[in-house]
């Protein structure tokens, strides 16, 4: 059972405290968007065996959805933050390229978010 | 039987104090102290159980938790409870215990035949014989599975007793309170870190005070003593006996089962108690468990452990026989040879599998004119008891050999540590070839949030079996240099099928060394292939006895080496928990909260018909003295249509949503424009989630120019609530929108019918005429002298006001109704009236006309998507092909040619059939009532081209072989122009 710190309220909260909100960063694709595009939004995900991007609600405490970096095989947990962001910190990105070196994960919209 | 109780001390037992239990009926007498398998072995039975599969005569193995053999039922009624080990239950007075899998005895068991047919019932014996014919499985096969299968018998009614679970901090918590746990927690202790110190047994020391071995140069006894004692003075260390290490998961969580009044039953104390720890690291100091030997006959009541034999020696001072005779490959077994002699207890002979015993502690009981058997192995003769062993060539097929007489037989095949725990979350172990046994590999452990091992093994768990590299036995005189140990996976090596089909790997499960050869050979050659195939390890000790040598069979069988054979998969819990500790006091009412109305009380007093709605109950309907259900809701329909009917509308949900973007927001949230409403007005809206299906709906009313009140469902209110949230939070966090889910703070009255106007006249206050009060407006005023805001909305077609007052308000104002409405004949309505009463109105339901695969197009709902929006949450997914399709099934009312109501969810018949030779559907029914206003029944249904068919007639066929017709019409049955609610 995992451990999330939520960056909003402080606390360090059992998973029971949370509910899971899938991958994060994902673009929205609105009305005129295409077929593939909105399919991708919708359905296509990383999925990834590695670190993850994800979205986590402090349902139980504050309320707040903030997003985590995980790694979905071994747990390690890279880093919260506040879901208000297009992109994750630097200094996440940085521990992750340190823990695994050369691992990919979809664009993220401005360069330099992979190591 | 032979075994006895010795008059040699015995350290857990207290002479004095005698208790009386019971055994399959029969009267037991036992000590304070004993287990039910030492009492009764005190008492001459070894005899305990039989196993699973060819009902074999089996006694323990073990004196521990990983006992496969001796499973008793405990207790009696709602406090029975099966399967328990009867080597680690403790006796209590009156304690009550059956032995399992045996009719009509346990002495004379009939089921024993199937031990005669062995030969018949190999590995996956299941699947090569039920197969064939088809027919059979269901009436034959199945029925004579189910009678014999299971071990124990579930227990009945509800469970009498309680149970708790515990939250536990720390920075380390230690499981196991041997010695190297001990000197763990102690080191820790000493930093200052928060340590808890955990050990499953009644007694600290864990082997080491049964084993006598010096602890830096103190006996154990004393050793553990002083460090508990030391431990127990320290303000930040726990510590706790009789709580064993369940499960470990991620991130430092820590599951630990305490039997807490466990023998003390009917004491106000919780039976168990589940511990859920969090802890900063975790040590795994859970010792080591020893091997049993594959040996023909190794199952034969009478033969155990050589470790279990020392235990029940030094422990209970009992023995499992006159004559013991010791078989093993390595040195320590030497110790039970000691042990048994010391109590005066006869050995004649050991046997050893290894060529030479030049250890010390071999030495020693040569000295005592023991013989001592080299090269050697056994097979052992005897029935439901041990009456003697062939000593056979180690190394031959097992033929001839010579008998020598004994009564039981101690027998070690070395010591594997104890990983379940390092294993849990993913720590990976490594093969010792020379020992035999796989250990915790220190480079691989599980990792915590940190990425950081979060769990370490220490002492014999780690595989460190003398405790040399823990440091702990360093002095001279009590260390003793063991000679290696020979590991032996067949005895004797060379034996011939005859042999190796008697010599039992898995003891419950009767799995044998031909099986798990067999299923090699059959191509199951993956560990848990093989494992599922001969069900080796899946018995209630989880394999705790039987894998290491299952795998080293199946290894040697398919020709690779252990290590690449690998483990099955370790998990929790370590042994079987109670169910009741799982649940804690989480049943009964507080199994979840039950989330009542202001009116709760008054509709309970009433004797209303419950109905579930999410967490909250609301009135079904309210059936007065002597008057079915159904005739209720008739009364309660036709009393609102005609008069006055008041409804408990105070769990439909309320969100309030303000701020400057508030109407942009909904614009986004609701398929309808919400942002062009006038304040004053209420206008019904529809919500979609992103993939277009309709999710929710309800009334909205523009509170101020930048506050709305959003009402949900009575199930959606925290869903819908929640959704927003996370769309303002993740999406559109640019907008200056709050929203808060105010459900609980307001009551919620409708007061429904042609006299709702004269009855809110009567009693006073807000200004509710036609006029200052239109059909979809709301209004801030007073009712009665009571705050309120009137919302003239209707969901039942009739002039109609829905009236919310402050939570605590409510009682007030429903008292007030039900006295001013008397002479109208007012009457309380159900959910089931207002389904009638919308329905007669075709007004949807979410859930009923809505599964979350239709879109509001598909309701006739188009009315209420804006055409002028550019964007709302499901637009983009209406758009898909799929959503536009013209033969998507569409809302249409039915009716029955005959009147009758139509059967919920029946689907209309088409013509043909489909690819799996069904028939063909055109519709499904989604709400189907009897109209008590038109007398007959009325639907609503989704039908392929409905609103095009209108008149047509359709088949329903029934689940009771009758066909239903009825006719494709409008869903709105009644006032069609809506006049009855605008007047």
């Amino acid at each position: 059972m995992l451990i999330l710190h939520c960056p909003y309220c402080g606390v360090d909260a059992d998973e029971t405290e949370l509910s899971p909100g899938g991958e994060a960063h994902l673009t929205r694709h609105g009305p005129g968007s295409d077929d593939t595009d909105f399919e991708s939004y919708l359905f296509m995900r990383e999925n990834p065996k590695g670190p993850q991007f994800e979205r986590w609600r402090h349902a139980m405490g504050c309320g707040k959805w903030f997003h985590a970096a995980r790694h979905t095989v071994t747990m390690q947990v890279f880093g919260t933050y506040p879901a208000q962001t297009q992109r994750p910190p630097q200094e996440i990105l940085d521990r992750i390229s340190a823990a695994q070196p050369g691992w990919r994960w979809r664009d993220l919209g401005d360069e330099g978010q992979r190591a | 039987m032979t075994s006895y109780r010795l008059t040699t001390p015995g350290r857990r037992i207290v002479r004095g104090r005698r208790l009386n239990f019971t055994f399959d009926g029969k009267p037991h007498e036992g000590l304070h102290g004993d287990t039910i398998a030492s009492a009764l072995m005190a008492g001459g039975r070894t005899l305990m159980g039989r196993s699973f599969k060819y009902h074999r005569p089996r006694g323990p193995v073990t004196a521990g938790h990983e006992e496969p053999n001796a499973l008793v039922g405990t207790g009696t009624g709602s406090r029975f409870e099966p399967n328990q080990r009867a080597t680690t239950t403790r006796l209590h007075e009156g304690l009550r215990a059956t032995s399992q899998n045996r009719w009509p005895t346990l002495d004379h068991d009939i089921g024993a035949i199937n031990s005669r047919l062995s030969r018949f019932l190999p590995a996956g014996f299941y699947y090569k014989t039920f197969t064939w014919p088809a027919a059979f499985w269901e009436k034959v096969y199945e029925p004579i599975i189910r009678r014999s299968a299971g071990l124990g018998r579930p227990p009945e009614g509800p469970d009498a007793d309680r149970y708790e679970h515990f939250y536990a901090h720390c920075d380390l918590a230690v499981v196991g309170g041997g010695v190297a746990g001990i000197a763990a927690a102690l080191k820790a202790a000493r930093e200052g870190k928060r340590v808890l110190l955990l050990e499953q047994d009644t007694l600290w020391g864990g082997r080491s005070i049964t084993d006598g071995t010096m602890m830096e140069g103190e006996a154990p006894a004393d050793w553990t003593a002083a460090r508990i004692a030391e431990l127990e003075g320290m303000e930040n260390v726990t510590l706790r006996l009789n709580l064993q290490g369940s499960g470990v998961y991620d991130h430092g969580y820590l599951t630990a089962y305490e039997w807490v009044a466990e023998d003390r039953p009917g004491a106000d104390a919780p039976r168990h108690r589940l511990w859920r720890i969090r802890a900063g690291h975790i040590i795994t100091a859970t010792g080591a468990i020893e091997r049993p030997l594959p040996f023909a006959g190794n199952d034969i009541p009478g033969v155990m452990l050589a470790s279990a034999v020392r235990d029940y020696v030094s422990d209970y001072a009992v023995t499992p026989g006159r004559r013991v005779i010791i078989v093993t490959n390595n040195d320590d077994a030497y110790r039970t040879a000691l042990a048994l002699l010391d109590a005066g207890v006869t050995v004649p002979l050991v046997v050893d599998a290894r060529h030479e015993a030049a250890g010390e502690l071999a030495r020693q009981v040569r000295d005592r004119g023991v013989e001592i058997a080299t090269a050697s192995g056994i097979t052992a003769e005897g029935g439901k008891e041990v009456t003697g062993v062939r000593v056979v060539d180690i190394a031959g097929n097992g033929s001839g050999g010579r008998l020598v007489r004994c009564d039981a037989i101690a027998m070690s095949g070395g010591w594997s540590p104890v990983p379940h725990l390092w294993s849990h979350c993913g720590g990976k172990l490594l093969w010792d070839d020379a020992q035999g046994f796989f250990y915790p590999d220190p480079d691989r452990p599980p990792l915590g949030a940190d990425g950081m091992g979060m769990v370490s093994a220490v002492g014999a768990a780690a595989g460190d079996l003398t405790l040399s590299r823990a440091g702990l036995r360093q002095d001279s005189k009590g260390s003793l240099t063991e000679q290696p140990t020979r590991p032996v996976w067949v005895m004797p090596e060379g034996a011939g099928p005859d042999l190796r089909a008697k010599m039992f790997l898995d003891y419950q499960n009767d799995v044998k060394v031909t099986d798990v050869q067999l299923a090699a050979r059959e191509g199951f050659v993956s560990v848990e292939h093989a494992k599922r195939y001969t069900t080796l390890g899946m018995a209630t000790d989880q394999g705790k006895l039987s894998n290491i040598n299952g795998l080293a069979v199946l290894s040697a069988q398919v020709g690779n080496s252990i290590p690449q054979v690998g483990t099955t998969t370790f998990r929790p819990p370590y042994v079987p928990i109670s169910m009741g500790s799982i649940a804690g006091a989480a049943r009964g009412d507080i199994f979840q909260p039950l989330r009542r109305t202001p009116l709760h009380d008054w509709h309970e007093a009433r004797g209303t018909r419950w109905e579930p709605v999410g967490h909250w109950r609301r009135p079904f309907c309210y059936p007065r003295a002597g008057e079915d259900p159904h005739a209720a809701v008739m009364r309660e329909v036709k009393n609102a249509r005609q008069t006055l009917g008041l409804l408990d509308a105070s769990t439909l949900g309320k969100i309030v949503v303000k701020g400057p973007d508030a109407g942009r927001f909904l614009d986004l949230l609701y398929t309808n424009m919400m942002s062009t409403l006038k304040v004053g007005r209420c206008r019904y809206g529809l919500m979609c989630s992103e993939n277009g299906f309709l999710m929710d709906d309800g009334v909205v009313a523009r509170l101020t120019e930048d506050t709305f009140l959003c009402h949900t469902t009575s199930g959606g209110a925290d869903r819908i609530h929640a959704h927003m949230e996370e769309w303002l939070q993740t999406e559109w966090w640019d907008m200056q929108v709050y929203v808060a889910n105010i459900t609980e703070q307001w009551a919620q009255i409708a007061v429904v019918g042609p006299n709702a106007r004269k009855v809110l006249e009567k009693l006073g206050g807000m200004d509710l005429s036609r006029d200052a009060l239109p059909f979809m407006a709301w209004a801030e005023g007073e009712i009665a002298g009571l705050p309120a805001r009137v919302f003239r909305i209707s969901f039942s077609g009739e002039l109609s006001y829905e009236i919310a007052v402050s939570a605590n308000h409510g009682k007030a104002l429903w008292d007030k109704l039900l006295s001013a409405g008397e002479e109208f004949g007012v009457m309380p309505y159900g959910t089931e009236a207002l389904h009638v009463l919308r329905a007669e109105k075709g007004f949807i339901m979410i859930g009923d006309e809505s599964d979350g695969t239709v879109i509001p197009q598909d309701l006739g709902l188009g009315w209420a998507i804006s055409k002028r929006k550019d964007d709302y949450i499901g637009k983009r997914a209406q758009e898909r092909v799929h959503m536009t399709d013209p033969k998507r099934w569409k809302l249409v009312g039915l009716q029955t040619l005959d009147g009758s109501v139509l059967p919920d969810g029946a689907y209309a018949v088409a013509e043909g059939t489909n690819e799996n030779g069904q028939r063909n559907t055109q519709g499904r029914v989604t709400s189907t009532y009897h109209s008590p206003t038109l007398g007959h029944g009325i639907a609503m249904g989704l039908v392929l081209n409905g609103p095009d068919r209108m008149g047509e007639v359709l088949d329903f066929p029934g689940t009771d072989s009758t066909v239903h017709k009825a006719r494709i019409c409008d869903p709105v049955f009644y006032d069609k122009e809506g006049a009855k609610q605008d007047v």
